[in-house]
């Protein structure tokens, strides 16, 4: 039962007129590193959002495994209660607390999930102080582990894209995560900085034992690092399988290149 | 010359020196139309006391505190390059940024002094009322409403709301108002303190988690409006709050704490080393609160809130947890100023003094308490100064011109004010760089 964090049953999301996600179900199992892919205007983003509750689903049931081994359903809570439960995500286009430093980001993430000792705080009694600590040690941790040590004290709006990604995943890691959502990490970045990517997530999922979903458009760091990949078309799920299937599933091909038979023995990219 | 302004030192010391003088000339006697020269002979010659000690001449004073503003300044610069020393090692030891010491004792220390002389320095009846109701309360109110709209981002035009409840609190429960007071009343004021503050802190609860939902330009709709209910409620619940006629007579505060015995009175004085205490406290907690994680929660949620939600951060519970810190500050102020002033009148607490508090932060600085108490007391002096000896062609309703001109000379110069806080600033340079999030659409599309 619980080993699947993300179990996604007939999602349907609807803005007026417009359909997000049609019927959507889809499954993660724990440990896994799972892609999602589709041209622009498909659905991923908001696939994620409804994941992670910033968006709410019409139609459907989305139900989710905690740390303690719980199923709980997604639908209905909020995004900062979402994220408490163990789901972490970046975005996009990326959003850090772009006035604070990189450390001052990465320790936001860590410190967030403890209780709030208003008191405490104000006279920085041993509870905060001892809390400060243990969320500067993890945050020195993180910096370490995703590379960005040496630049924890830069402004974080003057990091390069590669960097700020990197960043996002650290601040999403300090929140003890049980799967990491990852939105496009590659776009903008150079190809050297791709590959450091590649490593990192893989990284991330073996060392700490995080699951990971990612969107993206790159090919290349898609095969080479998910186990099992879905495809989403104007909102709905056209295809499921191995990076080796999908590779080769006509209607992907289609879906990503239009129905020119000529262009059929490329790689989707 | 040209090694004396060379020499950092000397300049600093001439630059005190020449600025102490001129405060000597303008403050001296003045001159008249037969012995045109005697204003200035006598801003420097005339006989003076150094603050009561020891008999001396004027300009002997002012030399003093052209040594005074020197030492001040050159502890300031000392204090500054080791903070410069430490950022810079900052980058093999990445904690020392985030521990910067929230606290600059030796800045406190000197202002504290400063200011537990200041009623002998300035020994005036009006600067001493002055002190207390114009400079000391609002001050105080300017450090509250900065929790508010500097370290949580959300603009209260209802602020004075708080101030109010504080006020009319301790008139009730000192048994001043026409409805009865709690145990028969004729508690002591000191007794209002923490029941006004809790009593404060839950209206703001009741007001924010609500109302904090809203954003922007909503939430100070609905502040703005809540201010506005509380004055109209003080003025025309006539059996509860005795309408515009204000509170009977409220008692002075009684301290008697074993040795301790003291009996407050319609003097000044005693309410400003009052105020000051409460002050002090209140911005070593504010501090402290800035650079805990609950400060850095309050960052977060101001730049994006979709980002600060994503680390679980609650946005709702901060920014009412924010609210109610900023109105239990007011409502000590009500406490204080009601048991000062003998009574509380509606007409105390007016949209205006509202707007009032907003001008003092923003004039100071959002989110930097020291920019703020520095701000609010500049504005302050200067408008107790208008009231005190009102220049030629002055009059009281010009105040808002000039305030307004300042104000937007402000925007234009300083926009992040006089003295900002580094996240502001950099905030600000951000956006207009056209970095941060404010509310686009959430699909990450646009770039
Ligand atoms: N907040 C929103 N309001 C209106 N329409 C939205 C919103 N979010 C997403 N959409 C629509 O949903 C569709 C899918 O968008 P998105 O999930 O961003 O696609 P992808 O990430 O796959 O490029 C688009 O047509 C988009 O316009
Ligand atoms: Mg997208």
């Amino acid at each position: 039962m619980s080993d699947l964090i993300f179990n996604v049953d007939s999602v349907t999301l609807r803005f007026g007129g417009v359909v997000s996600l049609n019927d959507v179900s889809l499954h993660q199992k724990r440990g896994e590193i799972l892609a999602v892919i589709g041209p622009n205007g498909a659905g991923k983003t908001s696939l994620f959002n409804s994941l992670t509750g910033v968006y709410q689903p019409q139609e459907g049931s989305i139900f989710f495994t905690n740390r303690e081994g719980k199923v709980i359903s997604i639908i209905g809570k909020k995004a900062h209660r979402v994220a408490s439960a163990g789901v972490a995500r970046t975005f996009q286009a990326s959003r850090m607390f772009s006035a604070l430093t990189t450390f001052e980001n990465v320790k936001i993430g860590a410190e967030s999930h403890r209780g709030i000792g208003v008191i405490g705080a104000m006279v920085k009694g041993p509870r905060t102080r001892r809390g400060e600590r243990h969320s500067d040690e993890r945050t020195e941790e993180l910096l370490k582990f995703v590379g960005l040590y040496d630049k924890a004290n830069v402004i974080s709006s003057s990091l390069s894209y590669g960097d700020r990604r990197r960043l996002e995943i650290a601040r999403g890691l300090a929140t003890d995560p049980q799967v990491l959502l990852l939105d496009e990490p590659a776009a903008g970045t150079n190809p050297a900085e791709k590959i450091q990517l590649t490593e990192l997530i893989r990284k991330v999922r073996d060392e700490m034992g995080v699951s990971i979903l990612l969107i993206e458009h790159d090919m290349k760091l898609v095969m080479a690092l998910a186990e099992r990949l879905y495809v989403l078309n104007f909102g709905s799920v056209i295809a499921e399988g191995s990076p080796e299937a999908i590779r080769s599933n006509p209607v992907v091909i289609e879906a990503y290149l239009g129905s020119s038979d000529d262009e059929s023995e490329k790689s989707p990219s | 010359m040209q090694t004396f302004l060379r020499n950092p030192h000397l300049r600093r010391f001439g630059i005190s020196f020449l600025v102490m003088e001129l405060v000597a000339l303008m403050t001296g006697p003045p001159g008249s139309t037969q012995t045109p020269t005697a204003g200035f002979r006598g801003s420097f010659f005339e006989a003076s006391s150094f603050y009561g000690l020891f008999r001396t001449q004027r300009w002997v004073v002012f030399l003093a505190l052209a040594v005074v503003v020197f030492a001040i300044w050159s502890g300031w610069l000392t204090q500054g390059s080791v903070i410069r020393t430490t950022t810079s090692k900052a980058l093999t030891y990445p904690r020392a940024v985030t521990q910067r010491k929230p606290v600059r004792w030796s800045l406190l220390g000197v202002a504290l002094i400063v200011a537990l002389l200041l009623p002998r320095i300035v020994d005036d009846a009006f600067w001493h009322s002055a002190m207390t109701e114009q400079i000391g309360v609002f001050v105080l109110l300017a450090t509250g409403l900065n929790v508010v709209v500097g370290f949580a981002g959300l603009l209260d035009l209802g602020y004075v709301a708080f101030y109010a409840i504080g006020a009319y609190t301790t008139a009730w429960i000192t048994g001043s108002l026409p409805t009865p007071a709690p145990f028969h009343g004729h508690f002591d004021p000191f007794v209002a303190i923490p029941v006004a503050i809790v009593i404060v802190m839950v209206a703001g609860i009741l007001l924010g988690a609500p109302t904090l939902r809203l954003r922007g330009d909503y939430l100070a709709i609905v502040t703005l409006g809540f201010g506005e209910i509380v004055t109209i409620f003080a003025n025309n619940l006539y059996g509860i709050t005795g309408g515009s006629q204000g509170s009977g007579p409220i008692p002075h505060p009684v301290l008697h704490v074993g040795p301790l015995h003291y009996v407050w009175s319609l003097k000044p004085v005693p309410y400003y080393y009052l105020l000051l205490v409460f002050l002090v406290i209140f911005l070593i907690a504010f501090s402290l609160l800035e650079h805990s994680r609950i400060g850095r929660a309050w960052t977060a949620i101001r730049e994006d809130e979709v980002a600060a939600e994503s680390v679980g951060i609650n946005p709702l519970k901060y920014k009412v947890m924010a609210f109610a810190i900023g109105a239990s500050t007011a409502g000590f102020a009500g406490v204080v100023t009601a048991s000062q002033s003998n009574n509380v009148f509606p007409s105390s607490f007016t949209l205006q003094s509202s707007i009032n508090i907003l001008v003092l932060v923003i004039f100071g600085g959002m989110g930097s308490i020291f920019g703020v108490v520095v701000g609010a007391i500049i504005i302050q002096v200067a408008y107790s100064y208008l009231l005190h000896t009102p220049p030629q062609g002055y009059q009281s309703a010009d105040l808002y011109m000039y305030l307004g001109a300042l104000l937007v000379l402000m925007m234009i110069f300083r926009p992040s004010g006089l003295i900002p806080s580094r996240r502001r600033q950099r905030e600000m340079v951000l956006s207009k760089a056209g970095e941060g999030h404010m509310d686009e659409v959430l699909t990450g599309d646009t770039p």
